[in-house]
């Protein structure tokens, strides 16, 4: 008996009533993910890998999971204001695990790009989601099998064969309900043969005293040449709990650049997971935590060289106060068909108050010779002289304190190479070491008000 | 010597580099040259392990009560064990009733002088350059030698006792300084510790204790030679090493076995109490049977090693030359109780055909204003995997701790695998830690330099393999860093390409 038995009776119980929200191809995928859960669980507290995260116990509550796809109002989406500066981007809203499209959206998007919900792309594109769905995760991983198990809908996003959006595709991610509710989250993303776009993330929670669970799965298919840049951002609540994996399956010359921002949340696992499988292809994937209360923020990272000549690099970088809890796991397999490969990985941590706990696993698996790589990573403190040297010149020790901190966070922003997604994050950035409620100009969302008791 | 055309053509280079890289390749691969078997009369007990076995080899050994019951409640402790699965190694079931947990080589008391040891035991020794004879003493190192599960002989005892330094084998211990042992035996590691140290807590037979008294700088350095000799059986042995308030140690040890077929189980455990101001300096040359070219045979090496500073100011530096061994699972480490106490780590782990290697250390910071250096390098050759493993923690109270760690790996060739698993646990806001970790092959410049300077590929990639190593060299007390040099170059040999 473990947090898994609920959600596998849940489906045998309710297995029509899921089905007849969903997609055909969605549904023929649920009876081998539950056979393939059978037995299983997920990761406990102390197994490789998940040192101090349990998401076990981030699914052991009783979440409501919106079977019957009951109308949750979109309009909330309008109280969010993610601006990006000298930006238009192309906006879309998920509620919970539902996703409209704005009407920038529907009027902007140019021909050959589509984002949809998934269960209208397993009727337009039904070859590209057989191709691609449940393909690029490893279906029989627990949290993927749950995942596909229980996801009634998703979003699809596809950039067609050579085509350079210019406006970045922005999702806002958003959680609401009045009941502690579980958001099984699927995203599929194909980025065809010599295209480009960037795809940035935010994620919110609109109640704040409601428990939220997203259990997300994101696939990338990054055909040859072409080039993404995927970001997110956390924003969410203590009362929010994430599980998001992302996989991205890289073609020959493909690029791919992933950023993750986490700047309040409950307890989050993010798991990154980029297979170099085509030849030149590249993976560069960057991460910052700023938690502080409570915050529990666990990244995991694994870049897979499958083959010969290419490229990655991982830049992670943590600021814990208070009693937060920061982990970081990254790996960088070079398989025996992959030579000259070069993949470093950075990993940096400052932990900032007595409470405050940092763990890292940092690591190599390599197979070939013909490799350059290297890992680093170093947990401290501010540096006292520079501290020192900022006070001598008449700055303030706070003021200078977090400008040291931004100085810090600095090179993990520079990874971001869309620059309107770049300067949002840095204002947020700013705000949130300023003390700062972290909101947009003119955002409405009350998701940073004050916690009260929780809803159960 | 080879001739290389200076030239600004990479390709050039890199075929030269190439062909000579060949060349090695098809040198002759050197021989396990301590491979041989002696032929001592040996006592070996049937195989298998129950009570009764222990009871048998507690009272072959005419050990106390407590220690007999030391034993049982580890073996019963062991039995709720199962074998730990998650080291990045591939380890083929290991029948524990197919092994023979207690073999010496007969002897009728223990031996007064070196008259007394048997001939062949001596032509053992002496074949492996140790110096067990006494005329040697002025090689200025005391020796304790462990043959199987023994100990046969310890030298220089006596000068040694003059300072009132005790360095004799474990079962003397046990019968001389009772108190002693009972006061320190598990307390570092404990018999629940893990699955090995639980079985050697059951079955151990012998081993080296070392007592260094408050103020004492022994004037040696203390050495044991451990030697598998029997077939079919297991080495248990146990090491047990306390320095008390600002004294000073160097202990090595070395080991060899026979070349056989069978894979032979050795899992010690090595204990040591650094108390206030007090230094120990550990040094291992692992030079176990490593296995044929296609990994049959091979000794593996299942050690627990800790110590723990206890004392403020107190500093334990491990070094370890690791080569031989078909699979070498161990991670010596540090408990850094006291306040400004200091560890270390330096190792070079060697690996080649089908060796595999899971080693590193573990710091445990606990005391206020403890530092701690971990350097470990990393050669694979062959299809062999050599990982590292270690772990920095820093607990809560540990204010003011430092640790740096720098690992690297060295791969020789396109098809072995070198990995590198470091874990930092952080735990306290004033702690500065920092790890960096590079993998590559030799460069191609490198080698060309040397070449192009009338060295031959072959001395060039000792001459570079010594220098990526020379800083855990360094560390080794000279009488091994020879040695150990001349391994690493041996070892290697026909391993590049």
């Amino acid at each position: 008996m473990n947090s898994l038995t609920q959600y596998i009776d849940l489906y045998r119980q309710n297995a029509d009533a899921i089905n007849s929200h969903s997609a055909l191809i969605m549904n023929e995928m649920r009876p081998a993910a539950a056979s393939a859960l059978e037995g299983k669980r997920l990761p406990e507290k102390g197994d490789e890998g998940f040192k101090v995260t349990s998401i076990e116990k981030m699914f052991e509550p009783d979440y409501g999971v919106n079977i019957l796809r009951m109308n949750i109002p979109t309009e909330i989406g309008r109280s969010f204001k993610c601006d990006i500066p000298n930006v238009s981007t192309l906006l879309g809203v998920v509620v919970n695990d539902s996703f409209t499209p704005t009407s920038t959206m529907r009027q902007n998007l140019p021909t050959g790009v589509d984002v949809m919900p998934l269960s209208k792309a397993c009727e337009t594109y039904p070859d590209i989601v057989g191709k691609y769905y449940n393909k690029i995760a490893p279906a029989n991983e627990p949290s993927v099998a749950l995942n596909t198990m229980l996801a009634q809908e998703g979003l699809f996003i596809r950039i067609g064969r050579g085509v350079h959006l210019e406006s970045p595709i922005q999702i806002v991610n958003i959680f609401n309900s009045p009941a502690p509710l579980m958001g099984v989250r699927r995203v599929l993303v194909v980025a065809e043969q010599d295209s480009k776009a960037a795809i940035f993330f935010c994620d919110h929670t609109q109640t704040a005293d409601v428990k939220f669970l997203s259990s997300e799965i994101i696939e990338v298919a990054g055909e040859k040449a072409s080039e993404l840049d995927i970001y997110s951002i956390e924003e969410t609540t203590p009362l929010t709990s994430r599980y998001s994996r992302l996989f991205a399956n890289q073609e020959n010359d493909a690029k791919i650049r992933v950023g993750t921002a986490t700047l309040h949340c409950g307890v989050t696992r993010n798991d990154f997971t980029i297979n170099l499988k085509g030849q030149h292809s590249e993976g560069y994937l960057s991460g910052l935590a700023i938690a502080d209360g409570q915050m529990h923020v666990d990244n995991c990272s694994n870049v897979n060289h499958l083959a010969p000549h290419c490229d990655s690099n991982q830049l992670f970088k943590y600021l814990l106060d208070n009693n937060a809890q920061g982990a970081f796991e990254g790996g960088i397999y070079v398989d025996p068909k992959a030579p000259f490969t070069v993949g470093y990985q950075n990993n940096r941590n400052i932990v900032a108050s007595p409470e405050a706990r940092m763990h890292t696993e940092p690591q190599l698996l390599i197979y070939n010779d013909e490799v350059k790589c290297s890992h680093g990573t170093a947990t401290g403190q501010l540096d006292a002289n520079a501290l020192f040297y900022m006070q001598a010149r008449g700055i303030p020790y706070e003021t200078a304190r977090r400008m040291l901190m931004i100085a810090f966070m600095t090179d993990t922003l520079d990874t971001i190479k869309v620059e309107g997604i770049k300067s949002r994050l840095m204002m947020l950035v700013e705000k949130r070491l300023g003390g700062e409620q972290v909101l947009c100009n003119d955002c409405h969302a009350d998701c940073h008000t004050n916690i009260s008791t929780p809803r159960e | 010597m080879n001739q290389t055309n200076p030239t600004n053509d990479g390709r050039n280079i890199s075929d030269k580099a190439n062909e000579s890289l060949d060349v090695l390749k098809n040198a002759t691969t050197d021989e396990y040259k301590y491979g041989f078997v002696s032929d001592i009369e040996t006592d070996i007990i049937p195989r298998g392990i129950n009570e009764d076995v222990i009871r048998l080899i507690s009272r072959k050994k005419g050990e106390p009560e407590w220690l007999l019951e030391f034993r049982l409640a580890a073996y019963r402790h062991w039995l709720t064990l199962k074998m730990p699965d998650w080291a990045h190694l591939k380890i083929p079931k290991i029948d524990y009733q197919a092994i023979s947990y207690y073999a010496a080589p007969v002897k009728k008391e223990s031996p007064k002088s070196l008259d007394e040891v048997d001939p062949e035991l001596l032509k053992t020794f002496d074949k492996l350059g140790i110096p067990l004879e006494e005329q040697k003493q002025l090689s200025g190192m005391a020796v304790d030698a462990v043959m199987d599960s023994v100990s046969v002989k310890t030298t220089h005892s006596e000068v040694l006792a003059e300072k009132g330094i005790i360095f004799c084998s474990f079962s003397e211990a046990v019968k001389n300084y009772p108190d002693l042992v009972k006061k320190y035996l598990g307390k570092v590691v404990s018999y629940r510790d893990n699955f090995f140290a639980a079985l050697n807590s059951a079955v151990f037979s012998d081993g080296s204790f070392v007592y260094i008294p408050k103020g004492v700088r022994c004037p040696m350095e203390l050495s044991t030679y451990f030697r598998i000799n029997a077939a079919g059986t297991g080495q248990f042995e146990r090491t047990l090493i306390v320095a008390d308030d600002d004294s000073y140690v160097s202990y090595l040890e070395g080991c060899t076995a026979p070349m056989r077929d069978e894979n032979q189980l050795h899992a010690a455990i090595v204990e040591i109490i650094v108390e206030d101001r007090a230094e120990v300096k550990y040094s291992t040359v692992q030079n176990w049977y490593a296995g044929d070219k296609d990994g049959k045979g091979g000794i593996y090496n299942f050690v627990t090693k800790r110590g723990l500073c206890r004392g403020d100011f107190s500093k334990l530096s491990w070094t370890q030359v690791e080569t031989g061994s078909a699979i070498t699972w161990k991670y010596p480490s540090c408990v850094l109780a006291g306040d400004n106490s200091v560890g270390e780590f330096y190792s070079v782990a060697v690996t080649r055909n089908r060796q595999q290697a899971d080693t590193g250390t573990k710091m445990i910071h606990i005391g206020r204003n403890s530092r701690s250096t971990i350097v470990s390098k990393g050669i694979s050759a062959g299809y062999s995997e050599n990982s590292y493993r270690g772990l920095v923690s820093v607990a809560p109270q540990a204010d003011g701790v430092r640790n740096y760690t720098q690992c690297d790996s060295l791969l020789l060739s396109s098809t072995c695998g070198a990995h590198t698993f470091p874990y930092l646990d952080i735990k306290n806001p004033t702690a500065v830690v920092e790890h960096e970790a590079t993998t590559s092959k030799i460069s191609e410049e490198q080698l060309f330099y040397c070449n192009q300077r009338g060295i031959p590929t072959e001395e060039a990639v000792g001459l570079i393999i010594n220098g990526y190593a020379k800083e855990v060299m360094n560390k080794l007390p000279m009488e091994f860093a020879v040695e150990a040099q001349r391994l690493l170059q041996i070892t290697l040999e026909g391993s590049v390409g």
